[in-house]
């Protein structure tokens, strides 16, 4: 096998409060290859998002990089200077946000923002960035992109918002692009254009895409494989028909059986959704041993005592399971 | 047939916005001509995009805005001539956010003692076992009703919201989006205790959802909202089995099914994005969307016309066979 585009090795995140230190992130391992889509699940506070923004450079007290590798091509990258990162961000690895709103400036009109990535990454003039711009929005399927790049981002509809995101994004031909639930804020219907629209830019530029979600459905549909994380730790990985066929850990078993499938009420009539009992634990309240032991139904002594090790699965997967049968 | 519990006749309601000074006055007609009703004990879900008029109808509905027109009539009574304090009695509400829409400096028992002192109940005795009957219901323990809402989870904090609803004993009551804002392995916990307590309570709900797998598995009968009005309604089977406009078509087709593959049958997507109801377009609303558009569809509106007996469809090709969900995307 070729080396990966990005490999993240042992990756820890520490949130640093006044009275204590806690890890948000821990053990978090996984590579991506070139032009591959990789998805990162998991529900709010289980870490996903902190590790896109380690990959990004971005972590901001109170979290901080407190142990592991991230590498890019080859190169470690995770000790790199403020300067090297700001080269690296948008030019190699670039990010898309939830609420393309807050990412996108307001004061500055749509065309402008896409042009400064060809200024400030490529050396061009503002003139001929401001060409391709227009290209690059025409890229993204917005129509009339003439008339468009003099817009600010409050005349844009919330997809034609995210388009200009995704032209900011790809502008610089990224080898990397971290999606960060780039379609949460968007209706469903606008949410599939968008989904179809990175979807064949990537393809077409050979990038490769970190897809972060809560949604299993939506990446399971974009991504091949597939990483489930519970507090703060990947639970399972594998291919995305593997772990919708056959998943292995009790907590990607038990997201998978709450949904409501489309058409099984018309096939067996409505059966009760299984629950998960219990709550997300906090930060603080992490349990001891396996962290999903006190919702487990398969539990037993040794799951609240001893942290379960990755056991390898086919095809680059993992559980981390006492019980993984 | 049973009465119905709500019925909705060409209703509508519209704001106007601007002003004469700044660019004139122009009207949004928010909703626009809706016939609709529900039975009681019935499920119905209301499906569609932001801003096709779903959250304006479900405040007409609460008494909470006057129509414009038509007419809004509960358990056969117009809802003109029946005082704010019986609607509430009859028609409550669970809204989507658990954290805005509890009062943070309440506790559980003041937030569901309230509504039953407001209403004239005054014997303390009962007050108190009232409260502590409905929190076992929704799965609280009693000893938590000194409790704020800050000390809950999210899961808990929309159970807090369902037991203010249903402490009135209500026999209708609007979900908006009740698990849209919990935590994925949390939303299964309330659907089935939404189900569990209309059995018990024999309580008629409409399911405001954009999770159509929510959806169908909650409804009785659904009906799909675009722009204002209704496009499509029917029993459930025949909207998720036989789906006669094409915009109920793209919804299903737009949902990311982990069990299905994203290849989407290309006639059943929609393009573009929701047209502002300020300026919605002629004819047909869908019409710029749509992906069997022709001449007729910006020219005429379609009526919302049946196809078969309880299924209506508001397209002018609603006699094209309907394509069933699962078909509109081929298995895992």
């Amino acid at each position: 096998m070729t080396a990966p585009l990005l490999r993240i090795e042992d990756l820890r995140i520490a949130l640093r409060t006044e009275s204590a230190t806690y890890n948000a992130v821990e053990n978090v391992s996984f590579e991506i290859g070139r032009g591959e889509a990789f998805g990162l699940v998991g529900e709010s506070g289980c870490g996903k998002s902190i590790t896109a923004l380690s990959v990004m450079g971005l972590l901001r007290r109170p979290l901080a990089l407190a142990g592991g590798k991230i590498v890019l091509d080859g190169e470690e990258i995770q000790d790199a200077s403020p300067a090297e990162w700001r080269r690296l961000r948008g030019k190699r690895v670039a990010m898309i946000f939830q609420e393309p709103m807050t990412a996108l400036n307001p004061l500055s009109p749509v065309g402008r923002q896409i042009a400064e990535m060809f200024v400030l990454h490529q050396g061009a003039g503002w003139s001929e960035a401001m060409d391709r711009a227009e290209d690059a929005l025409r890229q993204v399927q917005v129509p009339s992109p003439e008339r468009r790049i003099k817009d600010f981002p409050h005349q844009l509809s919330g997809g034609m918002r995210q388009r200009v995101m995704i032209a900011i994004a790809l502008a610089c031909g990224p080898e990397l692009l971290i999606a960060d639930e780039p379609t949460t804020a968007l209706d469903v219907t606008v949410q599939a254009e968008i989904i179809d629209l990175m979807r064949e830019l990537c393809a077409a530029k050979g990038t490769a895409i970190l897809m972060i979600s809560h949604d299993l459905g939506l990446v399971a549909n974009m991504c091949r494989r597939v990483a489930v994380m519970y507090a703060g730790r990947i639970v399972e990985q594998q291919d995305a028909d593997a772990i919708f066929a056959s998943p292995r850990h009790p907590y990607t078993r038990g997201l998978i059986n709450s949904l409501p499938r489309l058409g099984a009420r018309a096939r067996q009539g409505r059966q009760r959704l299984q629950e998960i009992s219990g709550v997300v634990p906090s930060i603080a309240g992490y349990p001891a041993g396996c962290r999903f032991n006190p919702r487990c139904v398969a539990v037993t002594d040794i799951c609240r005592e001893v942290s379960p090790e990755a056991t390898p699965l086919p095809a680059d997967g993992l559980v981390r399971c006492h019980h993984h049968g | 047939m049973a009465e119905p519990l709500l019925a909705l006749d060409s209703l509508a309601v519209h704001f106007t916005v601007g002003s004469l000074l700044a660019g004139g006055v122009k009207v949004l007609k928010a909703v626009d001509g809706v016939t609709l009703d529900v039975k009681p004990g019935e499920c119905l879900g209301l499906v569609g995009e932001s801003g096709c008029g779903k959250s304006t109808l479900a405040l007409a509905i609460m008494g909470l805005l006057p129509p414009t027109r038509g007419r809004l009539a509960l358990e056969g009574r117009d809802i003109k001539t029946v005082d704010r304090m019986a609607t509430a009695r009859t028609v409550q509400m669970v809204f989507q956010d658990p954290y805005a829409s509890l009062n943070p400096r309440q506790t559980v028992r003041r937030t569901l003692a309230d509504p039953l002192r407001i209403h004239g109940v005054t014997d303390k005795a009962e007050i108190e076992a009232r409260v502590a009957d409905m929190m076992a219901k929704v799965g609280l323990r009693p000893e938590q009703a000194d409790r704020y809402p800050h000390e809950f989870s999210g899961g808990q904090r929309q159970r807090i919201g369902i037991a203010r609803a249903l402490i009135l004993r209500p026999k209708l009551v609007i979900c908006d989006e009740p698990v849209s804002a919990l935590d994925v392995s949390i939303r299964a916990q309330i659907i089935n205790l939404l189900l569990d307590l209309k059995d018990e309570l024999g309580l008629a709900y409409i399911m405001i959802s954009h999770d159509l797998g929510v959806v169908e598995h909650v409804s009785d009968r659904v009906a799909v909202m675009y722009l204002g009005r209704i496009v499509e309604q029917g029993s459930w089977q025949e909207i998720f089995e036989d789906p006669r406009h094409p915009y109920t078509r793209a919804l299903i087709a737009a949902i990311p099914d982990p069990f299905h593959r994203a290849v989407v049958v290309e006639t059943a997507k929609a393009k573009g994005e929701i047209a502002s109801a300020l300026n919605p377009p002629p004819g047909c609303h869908f019409h710029p969307r749509c992906p069997l558009k022709q001449d007729v569809c910006v020219r005429e509106v379609p009526a919302l016309d049946p196809v078969s007996p309880g299924h209506l469809a508001a397209c002018h090709f609603r006699d094209l066979a309907g394509t069933p969900a699962t078909a509109l995307r081929p298995p895992r």
